[in-house]
Formats: structure tokens, C-alpha cells, sequence
């Protein structure tokens, strides 16, 4: 079952052409690693997907529900309340988590199931105690955002995401802002989430775990895709944009 | 007159004390309101009323209150008497009743200006994040507005608020333009039917005490909402 398929989407800032004719499909089960160097466009390519930015024009599909048309080479949104039930798709975790700082982290998590999505308030805190569990966060249910450190705030940040049971997750450079001895437990979450074959979308500079993890690599530069395939591209890549920026990151 | 001893004095104008503090939370009570609303005003997408409410916050702080006040007071009667004049219909416009309503009328809208930009700086120091957080979540945008961010600007804004508040108890001394017998009215008068400078000592005696009170109430509330960062 394919969740989400972007086509030909377009999108710049002013005079600056950010993103020129980008399709991606994701299937459900998949893991999309995308790479690419600073200013490529990976983070407004999520912002558009998330429909946090929209598009100038292309199409945007979750579930065969489309999200944006394209008519006369713009884009045309759908309904706001059909925005809405296509928001229940997916989640985004963001570089530097965006906890609601006011709110404890079980408050954290369990609001937006309650207020947004109506549902029981007793199934929605067993399902928070069971993702804080995963996430390795027993006991800190009652603690702030502030109390925490930067991973256990990606934890619960992912955990918040997870919450909402959405089809797919997006996640733009989770463990840029944390230490490198932090960065592992996020990838290790992100590891077992896609043990169990949750669909995601991965911009990442961890170019060893983008290739064990994803099904898919989508290499970005100048705002279009230069080259996609199976992990196996960041071994071996193909074209030449690739090959200098993977060079230049081994260094 | 009689002369008065300390102990009489420090009476009468404790008299004018229930004035003043009526002038104090009445103002509070609808100007922290009010300013929230002239916030969103101010922040409105059409143009016009952002316009016309950016014009009415910068003559609120750009003229002195003691001129608003008399606005206010005198305003509807100088403005009826010049309709009449020009369209030939006689009418007159006064204020009936007690003075405190055109003095509250005055505080508040000059009150409400000043907190609308305290509480606009609040709202902008709101990282974007958290916006996008909560729209990813699915939080409409009133949701937004009145679960994540109204929240986190009044513990941001506290500060500012407190220094407002403490300047709106001395500036409960300006009601006497108007001729209210609030509290620095009174003491003014028996200084003079007395020829005594002790009114106003203790006048400064009761603000000081009144913005003790104040600032250990804010402290509180601060500390109350010092549970997050
Ligand atoms: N809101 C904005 N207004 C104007 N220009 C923007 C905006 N957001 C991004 N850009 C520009 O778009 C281009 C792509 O930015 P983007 O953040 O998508 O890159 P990125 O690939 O995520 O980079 P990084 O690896 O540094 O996160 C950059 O040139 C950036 O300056
Ligand atoms: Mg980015």
C-alpha cells in the first residue's frame, strides 16, 4: 500500500528555487533515508509534506487522499477540514524536539489523542505508560521537558509522534542537536520502530545508519533529487554531485 | 480650621484609600482583558484594523494620561456642544453619577494599550516551533493560541506586568484631576487647610505599603509558575 506520493512538487523562496520537481513514493513498512548537503532542500521538502510550508505547485497524496492538485501548474489545497483528517497521517519529529515546555511529559503526549482525535482518556494514558516504556522512559511521566535531557526529550518528542497512531513518521535530523553519545539511543528507537515496520521519512546526516536502516536513499542537492535507490548507493554511488558530497563526509 | 492630629489624618485618608483601590483593581480587572484583546487586534489580518489599532496604542502611551483623563471627562460635552453648533440641533452630553466611571474608563483604555504591548512582545518571543508542534499535532488554531501559547506568554510577560501594575498604583494619584477624593486628594487638601507637609509623607507611606503588597503577590504568582522553564 503506497502512504504517501509527492509529485512534482515545487516550491521556491522569492528568487531562490528550492525545490524543482521532486516525486517521491513511500510503501507502507518503508524506511526513505534522504541526505544531501546543507541548503538542498531536505528540510522544506518534510515542511512541505507535513503541510507546515505550501507548495507552488505538484502533488501531495496520503493514502490516495490528495492533500494538494495541481491545476493550471499550481498547486491547489484540498478543503481545511480535509487537511485535517489528512494531518492524522503522519507525524513529524523535529532537530530540536519542540516539547510543549508548559506541559509534563505524559500531558505531552496524551493531549493531542484526547483533545484532537476524542479519544478515551483512560486508553490514551495506557498507551502513553506503554510508548514511555519503549522509550525507555519509565517513571519520568510527571517530570518537564526542561528535566530532561536532550535525548530523552527526542524520546518523548517521537513518543508524542507515536501517540497520535499515525500511518507514517517524519523526522528532520533527529540527532543534530543532541551530543554524539546521545545520538545513539535516538537511532537505536529509530532502529526498532523500523524493526516493526513503521513507515518513515529520515533526513539524517548519519550516513552508516541511513544505510542499514532504510529501504530507500534519496540523494538532494540544488533543491532536485540527483540520485535514488537502494542503501547500497551510499557505497556506491553513481553520480558524480554524490559521490564529492559522500567524499567530503568521510573526511 | 481645627487642627488635626496625626492619627485624624492618617484617618481621613485612609477614607480616600477605598477609592484608590477601587481605581486599582477595577483597571486591573478590565484592562488586562482588554489588552489581550487589542493584542489580537493589533495582530488581526486586515490591515485596517491592525492600522487603527497601532494609531490607538501609540496616542495612549504617546500623550499623557492626566490629558486622557480630561478627554474622557469632558470630551462628550465639548464634542455634543460643537454637533449642535454645527448641525443646529441642541443636545448636551455630560457625565452624570460618580466620577470613577470616566476615571476607570480613562485608566483602562490607557492601561490596556500599555499591557496590549507587553503581551504582543510576550506572543513574538514564542518560538515558531512550537506553532508548528502543535498544527502537526492537529491542535486548531485557537487550541494553539489558548493551550500552548497563552500559557507560556503570561509567565514571560509577569515581569513586565508587575512593573505596570506598580506604576498603576501611583498613577491612582492622577484620578485627582478630576477632582476624585481618592486617597492623595484628600491628603493634598488637608496639607493645604493645615499648612502641613505630613499628608504627604504619609501619602508615600501607603504607596509604599500598597506595592510591597503588590510585588509579594506577583513574587508568588512568579514563583507559582516556575514549575517549567
Ligand atoms: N522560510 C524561508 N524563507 C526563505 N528561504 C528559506 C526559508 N526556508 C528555507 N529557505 C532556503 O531554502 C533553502 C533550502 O533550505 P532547507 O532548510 O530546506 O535546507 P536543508 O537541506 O534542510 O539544509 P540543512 O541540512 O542545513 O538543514 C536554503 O537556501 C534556505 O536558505
Ligand atoms: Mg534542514
Amino acid at each position: 500500500m503506497r502512504i504517501l506520493e509527492i509529485n512534482h512538487c515545487r516550491k521556491r523562496f522569492g528568487e531562490n528555487q528550492v525545490l524543482n520537481d521532486i516525486s517521491l513514493s513511500v510503501e507502507e513498512g518503508q524506511v526513505v533515508s534522504i541526505i544531501g548537503p546543507s541548503g538542498s532542500g531536505k528540510s522544506t521538502l518534510l515542511r512541505c509534506a507535513t503541510l507546515l510550508e505550501t507548495m507552488d505547485g505538484g502533488e501531495l497524496k496520503y493514502l490516495d487522499r490528495a492533500a494538494v492538485r495541481e491545476e493550471n501548474g499550481r498547486a491547489v489545497y484540498a478543503p481545511p477540514a480535509e487537511l485535517k483528517k489528512i494531518r492524522q497521517c503522519f507525524g513529524l519529529v523535529f532537530q530540536n524536539f519542540n516539547l510543549f515546555p508548559h506541559y509534563s511529559v505524559l500531558r505531552n503526549i496524551t493531549e493531542a489523542p484526547i483533545l484532537v482525535q476524542k479519544r478515551k482518556k483512560e486508553e490514551v494514558y495506557a498507551q502513553a505508560k506503554e510508548l514511555l516504556k519503549k522509550m525507555g522512559l519509565s517513571g519520568r511521566e510527571d517530570a518537564y521537558p526542561y528535566q530532561l535531557s536532550g535525548g530523552q526529550q527526542q524520546r518523548v518528542s517521537i513518543a508524542r509522534a507515536l501517540a497520535m497512531q499515525p500511518k507514517m513518521l517524519f523526522f528532520d535530523e533527529p540527532t543534530s542537536a543532541l551530543d554524539p553519545e546521545l545520538t545513539g539511543e535516538i537511532l537505536k528507537v529509530i532502529r526498532d520502530l523500523a524493526a516493526e515496520k513503521m513507515t518513515m521519512v529520515i533526513v539524517t546526516h548519519e550516513m552508516s545508519f541511513a544505510r542499514d536502516v532504510s529501504d530507500q536513499v534519496v540523494f538532494m542537492d540544488g533543491g532536485v533529487i540527483v540520485e535514488q535507490g537502494a542503501p547500497e548507493i551510499i557505497s556506491n554511488p553513481t553520480q558524480e554531485r554524490t559521490i564529492r558530497f559522500l567524499k567530503n563526509f568521510a573526511r | 480650621m481645627a487642627k488635626m492630629s496625626l492619627g485624624t489624618m492618617i484617618l481621613k485618608m485612609s477614607e480616600g484609600l477605598g477609592t484608590t483601590c477601587g481605581i486599582f483593581f477595577l483597571t486591573l480587572l478590565f484592562s488586562l482583558p482588554l489588552g489581550l484583546v487589542v493584542t489580537l487586534l493589533r495582530r488581526s489580518r486586515l490591515g485596517v484594523v491592525r492600522g487603527i489599532t497601532k494609531v490607538y496604542i501609540s496616542i495612549m502611551r504617546g500623550t499623557p494620561l492626566m490629558l486622557q483623563l480630561m478627554v474622557v471627562y469632558y470630551g462628550p460635552f465639548y464634542l455634543s456642544k460643537w454637533i449642535s453648533k454645527t448641525f443646529d440641533v441642541t443636545f448636551r452630553l455630560r457625565w452624570s453619577g460618580d466620577v470613577l466611571v470616566p476615571i476607570i474608563i480613562g485608566f483602562v483604555l490607557n492601561y490596556a494599550a500599555y499591557f496590549a504591548e507587553i503581551y504582543r512582545s510576550g506572543i513574538e518571543s514564542i518560538p515558531a516551533g512550537q506553532y508548528e508542534a502543535a498544527q502537526v499535532l492537529g491542535y486548531s488554531r485557537p487550541q494553539t493560541f489558548l493551550r500552548i501559547v497563552l500559557p507560556q506568554v503570561v509567565k514571560r510577560v509577569l515581569p513586565s506586568v508587575t512593573n505596570e501594575v506598580i506604576t498603576l498604583v501611583k498613577d491612582t494619584s492622577l484620578a485627582f484631576t478630576l477632582g476624585c477624593m481618592e486617597m492623595f486628594t484628600l491628603g493634598k487638601s488637608i496639607a493645604n487647610s493645615q499648612s502641613k507637609f505630613t499628608p504627604f509623607v504619609i501619602a508615600g507611606v501607603f504607596y509604599y505599603v500598597f506595592n510591597a503588597l503588590v510585588a509579594f503577590v506577583m513574587a508568588r504568582l512568579e514563583r507559582r509558575l516556575n514549575y517549567y522553564r
